[in-house]
């Protein structure tokens, strides 16, 4: 009974709208479909900026400047790239309309530290974020309220036969 | 349940073929792994030591041979092999009895896990240059092999694995969580037999390699799974069962290498997760750039949250006055320690899922690497299965992030139970222990999506 409550708490902690988090609230007059640009400078083995924040439904254009090799720049969940040659710049433009935080990352081999050359894009909000603790809150809650009725110490070695 | 019931399975584990058969193939993989580090393309992502060690070999070991089959790993690993074969003269035949190497005890002072800890450290401080440079891991995979065989010539049995290597330290540790053991059956058996030759050896096999009596097994942590025991019990009282996950942690242990083991497993976790995958370069700069005074600050800083943050919060919130709950219940001050190592252990599972989100990450973003690797491992232009060019990919980002909070908020849950039971063990409450894992998996969280 209890557990059917707690996973009714968890399907609304999954599913329920985030009105109050899902953009700061003097973002909220642009919020649909606004233009947004950046420039990147990627070199070994970061971006700078590497942290960017845009709303849902914007038009994202990034300038990807590269100062030393070839970079790349790979969206997670986006599935849009760019490449910039040496010391040249590269456009990306992509619409931002799925919610929630991305990596992204380099996709051209530039040296030892390429696979970790990561940024984060936050579209919105990152609700997922805000659930997953939620979700986490439920679960001790659940856990300390209902303690295990039969203790895993019961556990006992199988029967022998010998 | 009684895996060892099945016929098939037990002379297949009792045979010594099988496991020589995969033995070999793995001995090959890991030489072949030091050759091409070595020998093959300084690019990292193209070279088979690196693609195969560092993502094949870590998601197989840490998203299902740990969680599912605890010290399996250990049970097909080849590092200890040469040295092994060597200590015993022998590759299959039957022990014969004259020890043929220096066959010394290793010291009592250095018989627990404080070396494997440091070794860990050692390796984790230098894992940045580690994991993207194939000549650094070919050397470090060669140093493991030769250290294992010098220190099968001068002491008994594997001393590389018991207390030294860096991989066996956390294996050992989150083995507890596995639903597989090796136990006996019955101890009066055991107290009856003569010789304990799974002890000491027999004409069946030889003594436990791991320095381990069977007959006292509480916890899957130093068995080996090499399966020489259920080769020379003559009573055939060893079994390997099937159980709950995590039973080990149940009856937890006391030690403070073992204690502090689940905090550098911890705390390596979340720093792996904001230094590679974070998007903050100055600290990939610092951690990748060994011996410039960046890397000295991000070295410091990795020590003291591993050995000062987490251990000292948590110290703080289950005992928040000196003289704690632990101490008042039996006033001497070992009881406080051994509450604070016994409540430790909670922090088992919620490390190994910690592990288990960071990789999963790490896998599926490079797996791609994998296709490329196999058919060109050296980088050198081949293309022998046709799949070198296979452009790279990330794969099943869409259930990236579900399956991370799954494991964080799974990995949560199961150390609250954990710490409800440890907690009563050591006759205090467990609710701060609950709190802290919840501040760090929020944080681990946070770090991660
Ligand atoms: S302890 Fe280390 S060297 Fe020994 S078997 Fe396990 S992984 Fe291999
Ligand atoms: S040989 Fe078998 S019966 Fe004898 S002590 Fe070992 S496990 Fe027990
Ligand atoms: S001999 Fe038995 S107890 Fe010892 S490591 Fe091997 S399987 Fe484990
Ligand atoms: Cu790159």
């Amino acid at each position: 009974m209890a557990w059917i409550l707690l996973g009714l708490l968890a399907a609304v902690v999954a599913f329920a709208p985030l009105p109050a988090l899902s953009s700061p609230p003097q973002a909220r007059t642009l919020r649909q479909g606004s233009a947004q640009a950046f420039e990147i400078d990627a070199r070994q083995f970061a971006y700078s900026p590497s942290e960017l924040k845009v709303n849902t439904g914007d038009t994202v254009t990034i300038q990807l400047v590269s100062a030393d090799v070839v970079h790349g720049l790979y969206v997670d969940g986006y599935d849009v790239s760019v490449e910039a040659d040496p010391g040249q710049s590269a456009t990306l433009t992509f619409v931002a309309d799925k919610p929630g935080s991305f990596r992204f990352r380099c996709n051209i081999t530039c040296g030892a530290m390429h696979p970790f050359m990561i940024g984060k894009l936050t579209v919105g909000s990152n609700d997922w974020l805000y659930r997953s603790i939620g979700f986490s809150i439920l679960a001790i809650i659940g856990i300390l309220l209902f303690p295990r009725s039969t203790p895993i110490t019961n556990y006992q070695l199988p029967p022998t036969d010998h | 349940m009684e895996l060892t019931r099945l016929p098939l399975l037990k002379s297949a584990l009792k045979s010594r073929y099988p496991q020589l058969a995969v033995f070999i193939v793995m001995l090959v993989g890991y030489i072949f792994a030091i050759l091409a580090g070595l020998i093959g393309t300084p690019v990292g992502s193209h070279n088979f030591s690196i693609v195969f060690v560092w993502i094949g070999w870590w998601a197989i070991l840490i998203l299902v041979a740990v969680p599912f089959f605890g010290r399996g790993w250990c049970a097909v690993c080849p590092i200890p092999l040469p040295g092994e074969w060597l200590q015993r003269g022998a590759i299959l035949s039957p022990p014969d009895k004259k020890p043929k190497w220096l066959n010394l005890r290793v010291p009592k002072m250095f018989r627990n896990i404080w070396l494997q800890n440091i070794s860990f450290l050692l390796l984790a401080l230098f894992s940045s240059v580690l994991l993207t440079t194939p000549n650094i891991t070919g050397i470090i995979l060669a140093a493991m092999l030769f250290t294992a065989i010098g220190l099968s010539m001068i002491f008994e049995r594997r001393a590389f694995c018991r207390y030294l290597c860096p991989v066996g330290g956390f294996i050992g540790l989150y083995s507890q969580t596995a639903p597989i053991e090796l136990r006996i059956n019955d101890k009066q058996v055991c107290a009856k037999c003569e010789g304990k030759p799974c002890y000491n050896g027999n004409e069946k096999g030889y003594g436990c390699p791991w320095d381990v009596f069977p007959g006292g097994l509480t916890k899957n942590t130093y068995c080996g799974l090499c399966m020489e025991c259920l080769r020379t019990c003559p009573h055939d009282n060893i079994a390997l069962n099937l159980r709950p996950f995590a039973a080990d942690l149940a009856k937890p242990s006391a030690r403070m290498d073992e204690a502090f083991k689940a905090f550098i497993m911890l705390g390596s976790a979340m720093i792996y997760a904001g230094v590679l995958l974070g998007p903050w370069g100055a600290l990939k700069d610092a951690a990748y750039n060994v011996g410039s005074g960046a890397w000295f600050v991000y070295a410091a800083a990795f020590l003291a949250i591993i050995f000062v943050v987490l251990p000292g919060t948590f110290r703080l919130m289950i005992f928040p006055s000196p003289i704690g709950r632990g101490a008042a219940l039996s006033p001497s001050k070992g009881a406080g320690v051994r509450a604070f190592a016994a409540l430790s252990n909670s922090l088992i599972p919620l490390g190994l899922m910690f592990w288990v989100a960071f990789s999963l990450s790490f896998v599926l973003t490079n797996a791609s690497y994998i296709f490329a690797a196999l058919s060109d491992p050296l980088g050198l232009g081949w293309n022998l299965f046709g799949t070198a060019n296979i452009a790279w990919q990330p794969i099943l980002t869409s259930i990236l992030a579900p399956a991370q909070t799954l494991s964080l908020v799974g990995g949560l849950a199961w150390s609250a139970r954990t710490a409800q039971r440890s907690a009563q063990e050591a006759h205090v409450s467990s609710v701060p222990v609950v709190v802290y894992c919840f501040i760090v998996t929020a944080f681990m969280l946070w770090l991660l999506l």
